[in-house]
């Protein structure tokens, strides 16, 4: 192929040529004969050669024609089933219990013998003291209210063992205790029309051992389980910040590395997508207690809104086949897939009964494709605290966010000054028509769930001026690296190069310091995603990042859009590799991207 | 241990035991008026078109009932005089690599389907001595037909490119290669210019391997 760099008459393009060379010998040693070649228009004299300086500077604009939405899905009537409030995971005692390396008994609840994967790292220093269980499982669920008359769907989620919660389930944890979280995969081969049984659970944010992070290779079977560690420590704890302090409590790691809310969802290599899409997500809400800060106590810490009134919520875009009723994946779309349905943790335009008091809305954009936009409807602001999960500095007063795909934000919404009976709106104005990105245009508003005021009730919380400062970046940089997402005859490239699962486009060693520099050809939005540490944004197009943007972050949407109508098409990132070792992959979390290949790993060695 | 009863287990058959039994999930379906019954056989036949072809050596055949359906099958388009960045002849050069590393399975247990975007030019006449400069082996077949019926092809498979006149252009849709278990409706995609062997692995990581016993799949570590 012929990578489209855009650089000229560098070492790079002699690399190019001679590789392109070499794959013309190979195709002669295949058998074809130089007439044949010239018939084909391809070498004898060069004119191959002059295809490929002909292509050079050419801005790709690829895109899918019209989204392939063939049909809508059936009417929905809005507002008549609840929010479904993911359920809290309890703690189980495992048996067997879990083993640093892969577990030799088959688990009393499935059968099932655990999959092969290395040791656990630091398995003695993070013993797991708190264990979740939970099992990959096809359950069928209503979308819709009974009263449109909508078949349910068959989908794919976890579901817990001990108390029957069906996802999307949300786990509770707390700094200072390691978790370990053993997921079953009992999905069937017959998928129902699209999904894989093979599974891997990737810990969204998570600061994880490789063999715990859920990487697109490192899936499993169905029939096996696997014992995920999450040890829940802050970055740096191994080498440059053993120890930190805050309101007067001395941890382990950096204090300024706090994460607040994360996810888990699916990896599996080439069907992220569809296994996600079929339900495969769930929320993972990291506490920090023990430095006496985000506490889930609305009297203690922070004091924030905490208990019933920090909610989660997973807004997808999905597609419903109107003959059927079926949740419906377009297996053959390339470019990203939109839905005519915006679901909200499993259910179209469901309604919230709220108290005359503030909240915590954790709002996560599940994929695969669409970018939103969030509103309220009587133009009331939300007061963002985090963005990607990572308190912000300082609260910001937000009328609008704009999110891609897997990024998140923790807004308070305060209610005390509307009234009982008024019904206010979360909504979503941003006008997006295919999987390149949205057009940047404020449309009218599609409500996304209906706040109905229903009563009062006391409210201990209070949004502190000042949140988490930011981490040190004053440290030494190793090595700058760049990352140019791309497409190539059709096909999604990183640097001109396809996905290889046995080439680590970048080796690093543990504990440094990196820039990296993303960036999006042709407008399409590809908001990019490194496993393993989160990072800060440099700048953006050359300029200093947004007010929003000076923050902790572990996406980085660059391309069309990425603010207002405007193009961003690249920025640059801080990032440190620290504190674990082994492969993860930094890829496009348009999920349909991902899958078709726009993906690199990245090994982080001694 | 009793190891008869896990012995007996495998991937499909655990999910009959008692404790995953109590889950909740699998209920009866409810009677919902209006809407057909998902039928794995009707979905299966609507997902692609069953539109008249041609094969390199003159076979008339139909698209799905006689090229997908059952089958596991590679597919891409391309066209004989493709020069833009030379992607069909690397491309077809590449499937080469991998037909041979599928070895003896291509033709049995798995199809590869070559599809042209210049059925006017590419007759099976000319497909037929393409596939043989590329010493293309039995069991990939390359297939031309109407040019209205590879268009509608081409649509249904998401060759398609958001910009009009782009999407006449052939070159634009050839980088990209399908391969699917058509019974078991698994469906994905990469580059055409991926690495043969991983090209390969990409379809020895969706095949179903029941009963397989502590080893990770992937297993890249």
């Amino acid at each position: 192929m012929a990578p489209r760099s855009g650089t000229t008459g560098s070492a790079k393009d002699k690399k190019r040529i001679s590789r392109y060379m070499q794959e013309i010998r190979d195709i002669a040693k295949a058998g074809l004969s130089r007439r044949e070649l010239f018939r084909m228009g391809l070498v004898a004299g060069g004119a191959g050669l002059a295809a490929l300086q002909g292509v050079r500077g050419f801005k790709p604009y690829w895109a899918h024609a019209d989204n392939s939405l063939q049909f809508r899905s059936p009417r929905n009537t809005p507002f008549v089933d609840p929010l479904p409030i993911p359920p809290v995971m309890q703690p189980v005692t495992l048996n067997p219990s879990p083993t640093k390396g892969p577990n030799p008994v088959r688990s009393a609840v499935t059968g099932f013998p655990e999959a092969g994967r290395p040791d656990h790292q630091r398995w003695e220093q993070f013993l797991p003291v708190t264990m979740y269980e939970s099992v990959e499982k096809a359950v069928q669920h209503d979308f819709y209210p009974d009263i449109d008359g909508v078949p349910p769907s068959t989908v794919w989620t976890f579901v817990e063992p001990s108390t029957g919660s069906v996802g999307p389930l949300r786990i509770k944890a707390r700094y200072g205790e390691p978790v370990l979280h053993r997921v079953h995969n009992a999905l069937p081969t017959d998928n129902g029309g699209f999904g894989i049984n093979k599974t891997s659970t990737h810990l969204h944010n998570g600061h994880n051992a490789s063999e715990s992070d859920g990487g697109p290779l490192h899936f499993y079977e169905a029939g096996q389980f696997k014992d995920y560690h999450w040890p829940n420590v802050r970055a740096g704890f191994s080498k440059n910040i053993p120890e930190s302090s805050w309101n007067g409590r001395t941890v382990q790691g950096d204090v300024l590395e706090t994460m607040s809310f994360l996810w888990f969802h699916d990896h599996m290599h080439d069907f992220t997508a569809q296994n996600t899409y079929k339900g495969l997500v769930s929320l993972y809400t990291l506490f920090s207690d023990d430095i006496n800060l985000d506490t889930d106590d609305e009297t203690i810490g922070l004091r924030l809104p905490s208990g019933e009134y920090d909610i989660p919520m997973v807004i997808a875009d999905k597609v419903f086949d109107p003959g059927t009723g079926q949740l419906f994946f377009d297996l053959f779309n390339l470019d990203g897939m939109l839905g005519d349905k915006d679901t909200v943790n499993g259910v179209i335009q469901p309604y919230l009964e709220v108290k005359r008091r503030k909240y915590r809305f954790r709002l996560l954009v599940g994929g695969p494709s669409r970018v939103y936009e969030f509103f309220l409807s009587n133009g009331q602001s939300f007061l963002q605290i985090s963005t990607d999960g990572n308190l912000l500095p300082r609260p910001l007063s937000r009328r609008s966010m704009r999110l891609q795909v897997a990024e998140r934000v923790d807004v308070i919404v305060d209610f005390s000054k509307t009234s009982i009976g008024e019904k206010i709106y979360l909504q979503n104005r941003l006008e997006q028509n295919d999987g390149r990105a949205p057009t940047g245009k404020i449309i009218a508003p599609t409500d996304l769930v209906e706040f109905r005021v229903v009563g009062d009730a006391r409210d201990d919380s209070r949004v502190p001026a000042a949140l988490l400062d930011l981490p040190n970046r004053n440290v030494p940089i190793a090595k700058k690296r760049s990352w140019k997402f791309d497409r190539s005859g059709g096909a999604w490239s990183v640097n001109g190069q396809f996905f290889d699962p046995d080439v680590f486009s970048a080796v690093i060693r543990q504990n440094n310091a990196e820039i990296w520099s993303f960036e999006s050809a042709g407008g399409w939005v590809h908001p990019g995603h490194p496993h393993m540490e989160e990072f800060q944004i440099l700048d953006r197009d050359g300029k200093p990042p947004r007010v929003e943007e000076v923050a902790r972050k572990d996406m980085l949407g660059v391309g069309d859009s990425v603010f207002g109508t405007d193009n961003s098409s690249n920025a640059r990132i801080f990032i440190q590799f620290r504190d674990w070792l082994g492969n993860y992959p930094m890829h496009c979390h348009n999920t349909v991207h991902e899958d078709h290949g726009m993906m690199i790993l990245f090994n982080v060695v001694a | 241990m009793d190891r008869r009863r896990f012995l007996g287990v495998t991937a499909t058959a655990a999910l009959g035991l008692a404790a995953l039994s109590t889950l909740p999930g699998s209920p009866d379906r409810p009677e919902k008026n209006g809407y057909a019954d998902p039928s794995a056989e009707e979905r299966r036949r609507n997902r692609f078109l069953d539109v008249p072809l041609v094969t390199h050596e003159g076979r008339k055949v139909r698209f799905y009932s006689d090229l997908i359906k059952g089958r596991t099958i590679f597919l891409n388009f391309l066209y004989t005089v493709c020069t833009a960045e030379a992607i069909c002849p690397l491309g077809t050069a590449n499937l080469v690599e991998v037909q041979k590393i599928l070895g003896r399975r291509v033709g049995r247990d798995v199809f590869m389907y070559s599809i042209t975007l210049d059925p006017k030019n590419d007759t099976p006449q000319v497909l037929k001595s393409y596939a043989r400069a590329f010493g293309v082996k039995p069991g990939w077949t390359f297939l031309t037909g109407e040019k209205e019926d590879i268009e509608r092809l081409r649509h249904n498979l998401g060759y398609v490119d958001i910009d009009p006149v782009r999407d006449k252009d052939p070159s634009q849709h050839s980088g990209m290669l399908r391969y699917g278990i058509e019974p078991l409706e698994l469906w994905a995609g990469c580059p055409i210019l991926s690495r043969p062997d991983v090209i390969a692995r990409h379809l020895a990581w969706m095949e179903p391997r029941e009963g397989m016993s502590n080893r990770a799949g992937g297993g890249l570590y």
